[in-house]
C-alpha cells in the first residue's frame, strides 16, 4: 500500500512542478483540479482499517470542491474576463522549475529535521505538504495575473490539507471543513472581484494595479 | 636540490644578462629564452627523478629577516606542481622568441608627457627578465617551506607577472588591466599575511614543518583559517567572485605569458589551499562541501560568461575560471572523502583534481599559444572578424582543434581522463554516502555535465567560427602560418594532449605519493585503491585506442569506396540563392544567442540594436557586450564606496614631507607606548 | 560466451529497422501504407553506391565528421548492456564514457556544420549545441539515480540489478527516470517534440539541416550512425522499463527485442500525435527532464 501512497505523493510533486512550468492559464486550472482529485484520495488510503464514513465524507467533499467546484468557478472567471491565456510570469518557466526543485530539496531537508509523531503514514507526506505550500507561495509571488494568485492560494490550501491528513486523518475534520469554506469564499469573491476589475480596467494584471497606490 | 638551486641561479642570471643585452632584441631573446629552456629541462629531469626514486630533497639556510629562513623542500606535492611549471615555461619561452621578435620589429607609438606621440621600438630585455623571474618565483613558491620566504616569492611572482601583463602598454586598456590585477592580487596577499601570522602565532615559528606539528593548537580557528586561505589563494586561482582580474589580465598580456599565467601561475593558488589544508589537521566535511560549491558555481558561471565573449583571449580567460572550478570540485570531493574516511572517494577526487591541474596546464597553454598565433598573423582576436583560418594556418588550426576537444573533456584526449575521475568520484559519493553528502555529489555530477556540454558548445563555436567557413573580414583573409619557433611548442603540447589521453591511465601510480602527502594515507593503502580501479583505467585506454583504430578503418574503407567514383567539389548548398557571400555566414554571436538568451538573467548582455527601417534600409547595426557581472555589480560599487569613505580623510593629505614624517613618528611613538604599557 | 557479443551484431544489423517501424506507425496514423520495412537498407545501399560532392569552402574537418561520428557511436554501443547481459566494455563509471564518446560525435557534427559556412547549417549547429548541453544533466543525473537505486556503478551492474521487484518497491522513481530518458531519447535522436526528421529546409529543424551538404557514402555513414544512436538510447530506456531477465537467455533476449519494437512504436505514436514544440519552449522541456531526474534522486535519498 505504501507504494501506492508514494505514487500519489510523487504525482502531487509532479503536479506542482507542472504548475510552475505551464504557460497556459487553463492548463494550470486543470492541473489544480487534478491535484484536488489526488488529494481527495488521500484520506481513503491513509486509514488502514475499514474506510470510515467520516473519511469517506472528507474525501468526497474535498474532491467535489477541489476537483469540480473551484476549477469550474475559475474557468467561468477566465471566460468572463477574456484575459489572455498566458500566465505571464515575472520569473521564467525554466527558472521557476529549478526553483521548484530547490524548494523540494529544502522541504525534504525540513521534513528530515522536524520531530514527527510516529503514526505518520509515509515519510514523504510532510515534505510534500511543505513543498505544496511553498509552491503556492512561489506562484503568488512570481506571477502577474490575479487568477494565478488564486491558484496559488488553492495550492497552499492543498498543502495544509495534506499536512492535516498526514498528522491524523480523523481529527481535523471540522478544521478542514472550515478551511474549505474559507477557500471557497476566497475563490468566489476573487472571481467576482476580478470580473469587476476587468470591467473597469480591461485587464487583471496585478502589477498594473500598483499604479493605483497614489 | 643542488640542481634546483643551480637552475634558479641560471634563470636569474640569464634574465639579468638579457637586461644587459637589451640593445639587441635578438641577443636578449636568445640568452634569456635559452637560459629558461635549459634550466626548465634540468628541472624536469630532476623532478621526474625525484618522483621516480621517492627521494625528496630539502635545503635549509639561515636568513637575516626575523623568523625567516631559506627552507626549501621538494616533496611529492611540490614535485607534481613543478612538472607543468617547467614544461609550460620552457615551451612558452621558445614560443616567446618568435612572438616577441614581431613585437620588437614593429615600432609602436607612445604618448609623450607634453602630448603628441613618438615612435619607439620595444626593448625586450625587461620582458625577458621578468619572464625568467616569474618562472623562478613560481618554482620557489612551491618549494618554499618558510612563511616569510613564501610570501616574499609570492609577491615577486605577482609583481613579475604584473610587469609582464603591462608589457604592451601602448594598447588601450592594458594599464587598467594591470592595475586591476595588482589590486586584486594584493588584496589576496593581505589576507594570506593574516593567515600565516595567525598560524605563526600558534605554532611559535614560521617554518612549515612547525605548522604541521602543532595542528592541535589552532584547531579552534581552523575553519576561519581555511576560509581565509580559500579567499586569499582563491583570488590568485580565480574562484568566482574573486576572479575579476583574470578576464582583464590574460587578454592584456603577451600570449606566451598568458599561457604561463593561466596554465600554471593560477595553479599556485590551488597549491596554497592544498598546502594550508595539510597544516590544519583533520578536515571537517563542510570544507569539502565549500570547495565543491565553489567549484560548481565557478565552473558554470565561468563557462556561461566565456560563451558570450567576442574576444578569443577573454574567452579563454573565462575558461580558465571554469577549469579552476572543475579542479576545485575534484579537490572538494577528495576532502569530503577524507573527512568521512571514504578512501575511494578521496583517491578519485584528489586524483582527478590533480590530474586536471596538469591537463589544464597543457591544453590551456596550447590554446593561449594558438590565440597568440592568430593575433600575430591575423592581427585581431575578435572571433567574428575571423573565419576560414584552417586553410591558411593548418598547423595552428589542427592543434587548436585538439586543444578544444581536450578542454571540452571529450575522449580520447587528456581532459577527459581527469574529468572522468572526478565524475566517478562523485558517482561513488552518490551511491554510497548519506543523504546530504550524496546530494552534494549529485550537484557535482549535474554541474560537471552542464559545464561539459556548455564548454563543448563554446569551443565548437570558437573553433568553428575562427578556423572554418570563409573569412569574415580582411583580417582572416590575410592570415598566414606562424614561424617554426611558435609552431613547435604548439605541436609538442597538442601531442602531449593526445599522448596523455591514451597513456595517462597507465601512469596513475605516480599520483599516489602526491595524494599520500595531502591525505596522510599510507602508500600500500593507496596502491590498493588504485589497483581496484585498474580495470576501469584499462577500459579508458581501450576506448581511446578503439576510437583511433575504428576511425582509421572507416577512413580506409571510405577511400576505397570513393577511389573509383566521381568526387567533385561545388559551392555550399545555398538553397537556390544565387549570390552567397561570406558575410552571410553564421557568426559567433548568433551561434551563442540561444545561450545568452537562456542565461540572460545572469549575463545581462547589453544589446545596442538599430534595426533596418524603410523600404530600402540603409544602415542598421547590432552590437552586444557582456561585461563581467561581478566587476560591474559587486566590486565597482564596493570600491567606489571605499573611495567615497576614504575621501573624508583627505584633510590628512597635504603633500608636505614634514607632515608625513610627523605622522610616521607619531605612529611609531604610539606603537612604542602600547608595547611598553 | 557473453551474450553481449551476440547482441552487438544484432544491433548493427537491425538498428535501421527501428526507423522503418517508426515510419510505418506514422504512415498508419496518416492513413497511408508507408514505405517498405527494408526502406532504410535500400537507402543505405543507394547512398553507398554513389560518389561524393564536397563544398569548396570545407576542409578535412568536414570529411572526417562522418567517420568520427560513426566510430564514436560504434564504440558507445560496446558499453550498452542488452537484455541483462554484461556489456562488451563494462566498468565503473562507464556511463560517463558513454556520454562523452557520444559527445565526441556531436562535437564533430557541430564543427562540420560550421565548416560548410552556410547560415542554415550554423543555425542547426547552434541549436544542437544548446539542446545537447541541456540534455546532458538530465541523462547523467537520471543514471546516477538508477545507480543509487541499484547500488551498481557500471551500466551493466545497474541494468542487471533491475527487475520487476524494483518496480514494486520504487516504481514511481523508475517511472520518473524513464520519463526523463524518453525526453532525452527524443531530443538526442531529433524526434518530434524537439525536431522534425522529415523536414529538410525549414528554419525550425536541427539535425537534418546540419548534414545538408553531405552526399553519397558520407551521408550513408551519418544516417547509419543516427540509427545506431536511436538503438543506444532505446535500449537504455527499454532496459529500465522492461527489466525482464533471469528466466531464460533466449526469452530475455526476445522480451528485450520486443521492447525495442514497442519503443519504436511509442516514438511513432508520439510523432503522430504531437506537434513540434516552439523552439523557445524546448529548453524548458529539457529543464523539466533534468528536474524529473533530480526529483527521482531526491526521492531516493530518504
Amino acid at each position: 500500500m505504501t507504494s501506492f501512497f508514494d505514487a500519489i505523493m510523487v504525482l502531487l510533486i509532479l503536479t506542482n512542478l507542472a504548475l510552475l512550468g505551464t504557460s497556459r492559464l487553463r492548463t494550470c486550472i486543470h492541473i489544480c483540479a487534478l491535484q484536488g482529485l489526488l488529494l481527495g484520495t488521500l484520506p481513503l488510503t491513509t486509514t488502514i482499517e475499514l474506510i470510515s464514513f467520516r473519511a469517506f465524507l472528507l474525501a468526497g467533499g474535498g474532491m467535489v470542491m477541489k476537483a469540480i467546484v473551484f476549477p469550474r468557478l475559475l474557468e467561468r472567471t477566465l471566460q468572463d474576463t477574456h484575459v489572455q491565456r498566458e500566465v505571464e510570469p515575472f520569473i521564467g518557466y525554466s527558472i521557476s522549475l529549478l526553483a521548484g526543485i530547490g524548494l523540494l530539496g529544502f522541504s525534504l531537508w525540513l521534513g528530515s529535521r522536524l520531530p514527527l509523531p510516529s503514526m505518520i503514514t509515509s515519510p514523504l507526506v510532510i515534505p510534500v505538504s511543505f513543498f505544496m505550500m511553498m509552491v503556492g507561495l512561489l506562484l503568488i509571488v512570481s506571477r502577474k495575473k490575479a487568477l494565478t494568485q488564486v491558484l496559488g492560494y488553492l495550492v497552499m490550501e492543498n498543502g495544509i490539507y495534506a499536512f492535516g491528513v498526514a498528522i491524523s486523518p480523523e481529527a481535523p475534520f471540522l478544521v478542514e471543513m472550515g478551511m474549505l469554506l474559507d477557500a471557497f469564499v476566497a475563490v468566489f469573491i476573487m472571481g467576482i472581484l476580478m470580473f469587476h476589475i476587468n470591467r473597469e480596467f480591461d485587464h487583471i494584471d496585478t502589477d498594473r494595479l500598483s499604479v493605483l497606490k497614489d | 636540490m643542488h640542481a634546483l638551486l643551480f637552475l634558479l641561479l641560471l634563470l636569474f642570471g640569464s634574465g639579468i644578462l638579457a637586461l644587459c643585452l637589451q640593445k639587441s632584441a635578438k641577443a636578449a631573446s636568445f640568452v634569456a629564452a635559452g637560459g629558461c629552456i635549459v634550466s626548465c629541462l634540468i628541472g624536469l629531469v630532476t623532478v621526474i627523478r625525484i618522483l621516480a626514486t621517492g627521494d625528496f630533497p630539502s635545503f635549509h639556510a639561515g636568513w637575516m629577516v626575523p623568523y625567516g629562513s631559506f627552507s626549501m623542500e621538494i616533496d611529492a606535492l611540490s614535485a607534481f606542481f613543478l612538472i607543468p611549471i617547467f614544461l609550460l615555461a620552457a615551451l612558452a619561452a621558445l614560443y616567446g622568441i618568435g612572438y616577441l621578435s614581431a613585437a620588437a620589429a614593429t615600432p609602436v607609438s607612445c604618448r609623450q608627457d607634453a602630448g603628441g606621440t613618438y615612435l619607439r621600438k620595444k626593448k625586450l630585455g625587461g620582458v625577458w627578465f621578468f619572464y625568467n623571474l616569474l618562472v623562478a618565483s613560481m618554482v620557489m613558491v612551491v618549494a618554499a617551506r618558510n612563511a616569510v620566504l613564501f610570501l616574499v616569492v609570492w609577491e615577486i611572482m605577482s609583481l613579475a607577472s604584473f610587469f609582464l601583463v603591462t608589457f604592451e602598454d601602448e594598447k588601450e586598456g592594458v594599464i587598467e588591466a594591470g592595475w586591476t590585477y595588482l589590486v586584486a592580487t594584493h588584496v589576496g596577499t593581505a589576507i594570506l599575511f593574516v593567515v600565516f601570522l595567525l598560524l605563526g602565532r600558534y605554532a611559535g615559528s614560521l617554518e612549515f614543518d612547525r605548522f604541521m606539528a602543532s595542528s592541535e593548537d589552532y584547531s579552534h580557528i581552523a575553519g576561519i583559517l581555511f576560509l581565509m586561505s580559500v579567499i586569499g589563494f582563491g583570488t590568485k586561482a580565480g574562484f568566482m567572485p574573486f576572479h575579476i582580474w583574470l578576464p582583464e589580465a590574460h587578454p592584456a598580456a603577451p600570449s606566451h605569458v598568458s599561457a604561463v599565467m593561466s596554465g600554471v601561475m593560477v595553479k599556485t593558488g590551488l597549491y596554497g589551499i592544498i598546502r594550508i589544508a595539510t597544516f590544519l589537521g583533520p578536515l571537517p566535511a563542510w570544507w569539502g562541501v565549500i570547495l565543491v560549491v565553489i567549484g560548481v558555481s565557478s565552473g558554470i558561471l565561468g563557462v556561461i560568461f566565456a560563451m558570450s565573449q567576442h574576444d578569443l583571449k577573454r574567452l579563454l580567460a573565462y575558461h580558465t575560471i571554469e577549469n579552476i572550478g572543475i579542479i576545485s570540485l575534484g579537490l572538494g570531493l577528495g576532502m569530503l572523502g577524507m573527512s568521512i574516511h571514504s578512501i575511494s572517494l578521496c583517491v578519485l577526487g584528489f586524483g582527478g583534481g590533480l590530474l586536471h591541474i596538469l591537463n589544464h596546464a597543457i591544453f590551456k597553454g596550447l590554446l593561449f599559444l594558438n590565440a597568440g598565433a592568430i593575433l600575430h598573423s591575423a592581427g585581431t582576436g575578435q572571433i567574428d572578424e575571423l573565419g576560414g583560418l584552417m586553410k591558411r594556418m593548418p598547423w595552428t588550426g589542427a592543434t587548436f582543434l585538439i586543444g578544444s576537444i581536450a578542454i571540452s573533456g571529450i575522449p580520447p584526449f587528456n581532459g577527459f581522463i581527469s574529468e572522468f575521475l572526478i565524475y566517478v568520484s562523485a558517482l561513488e559519493g552518490c551511491v554510497s554516502l548519506h543523504a546530504h553528502f550524496a546530494f552534494v555529489c549529485l550537484g557535482g555530477i549535474c554541474g560537471l555535465a552542464l559545464i561539459g556540454g556548455l564548454a563543448a558548445a563554446c569551443f565548437s563555436k570558437a573553433f568553428g567560427i575562427i578556423f572554418l567557413g570563409e573569412p569574415r573580414s580582411e583580417h582572416g583573409a590575410e592570415a598566414h602560418e606562424c614561424g617554426i619557433a611558435m609552431r613547435i611548442p604548439m605541436i609538442v603540447l597538442a601531442f602531449s594532449c593526445m599522448a596523455l589521453g591514451l597513456l595517462l591511465p597507465f601512469g596513475m601510480g605516480f599520483l599516489s605519493p602526491v595524494i599520500g602527502v595531502i591525505t596522510g594515507f599510507s602508500q600500500q593503502e593507496l596502491h590498493l585503491h588504485f589497483a581496484a580501479y585498474s580495470g576501469t583505467l584499462n577500459v579508458l585506454v581501450v576506448t581511446g585506442f578503439a576510437i583511433f583504430v575504428i576511425v582509421g578503418i572507416l577512413a580506409f574503407i571510405r577511400s576505397r569506396i570513393l577511389s573509383n567514383r566521381t568526387v567533385s567539389s561545388s559551392v555550399t548548398w545555398d538553397c537556390g540563392y544565387a549570390q552567397p557571400m561570406p558575410r552571410m555566414q553564421y557568426t559567433a554571436s548568433s551561434f551563442v544567442q540561444p545561450f545568452t538568451s537562456l542565461f540572460a538573467l545572469i549575463l545581462r548582455t547589453r544589446i545596442t540594436y538599430s534595426p533596418p527601417q524603410g523600404l530600402f534600409p540603409q544602415k542598421s547595426s547590432f552590437h552586444t557586450e557582456t561585461p563581467d557581472r561581478f566587476r560591474e555589480g559587486l566590486f565597482r560599487p564596493l570600491f567606489e564606496g571605499i573611495n567615497r569613505g576614504l575621501s573624508k580623510l583627505r584633510w590628512l593629505q597635504h603633500g608636505r614631507i614634514q607632515l608625513y614624517v610627523l605622522y610616521i613618528a607619531l605612529i611609531l611613538f604610539i606603537l612604542l607606548i602600547l608595547k611598553l604599557w | 560466451m557473453n551474450a553481449a557479443y551476440l547482441h552487438l551484431p544484432v544491433a548493427l544489423i537491425f538498428a535501421p529497422a527501428l526507423l522503418s517501424v517508426i515510419n510505418r506507425i506514422k504512415a498508419l496514423f496518416a492513413g497511408r501504407t508507408g514505405p517498405p520495412l527494408l526502406q532504410p537498407y535500400y537507402d543505405l545501399a543507394k547512398l553507398l553506391k554513389k560518389g561524393a560532392v564536397y563544398s569548396r569552402t570545407t576542409t578535412w574537418v568536414f570529411r572526417m565528421n562522418p567517420i568520427i561520428g560513426l566510430s564514436a557511436v560504434l564504440v558507445a554501443l560496446a558499453f550498452i548492456p542488452f537484455a541483462g547481459s554484461v556489456a562488451v566494455l563494462a566498468t565503473k563509471g562507464d556511463i560517463f564514457i558513454l556520454a562523452y564518446v557520444l559527445g565526441l560525435a556531436r562535437f564533430f557534427l557541430i564543427i562540420a556544420a560550421l565548416d560548410a559556412g552556410s547560415s542554415f547549417e550554423g543555425m542547426g549547429a547552434s541549436r544542437e549545441a544548446q539542446f545537447s548541453a541541456l540534455t546532458e544533466p538530465a541523462f547523467l543525473v537520471g543514471l546516477a539515480a538508477v545507480s543509487r537505486a541499484t547500488g551498481g556503478l557500471s551500466l551493466s551492474e545497474m541494468y542487471g540489478a533491475l527487475s520487476f521487484q524494483t518496480w514494486m518497491s520504487i516504481g514511481p522513481i523508475v517511472l520518473l527516470v524513464a520519463a526523463a530518458f524518453l525526453i532525452v531519447l527524443l531530443t538526442e535522436n531529433a524526434r518530434i517534440p524537439v525536431d522534425d526528421p522529415n523536414t529538410h529546409l525549414e528554419l525550425t529543424m536541427i539535425h537534418e539541416v546540419m548534414v545538408l551538404d553531405y552526399s553519397g557514402p558520407d551521408l550513408a555513414m551519418i544516417f547509419y550512425a543516427s540509427a545506431l544512436k536511436l538503438w543506444i538510447f532505446g535500449s537504455l530506456l527499454v532496459g529500465l522499463v522492461l527489466p525482464i531477465h533471469g528466466a531464460n537467455l533466449w526469452l530475455d533476449a526476445l522480451a528485450a527485442y520486443g521492447g525495442m519494437v514497442i519503443m519504436a512504436v511509442c516514438v511513432g505514436v508520439i510523432e503522430s500525435c504531437m506537434a513540434r514544440l516552439r523552439l523557445l519552449r524546448i529548453p524548458q522541456l529539457l529543464v523539466a527532464a533534468s528536474s524529473l531526474s533530480i526529483l527521482a534522486f531526491l526521492l531516493l535519498l530518504r
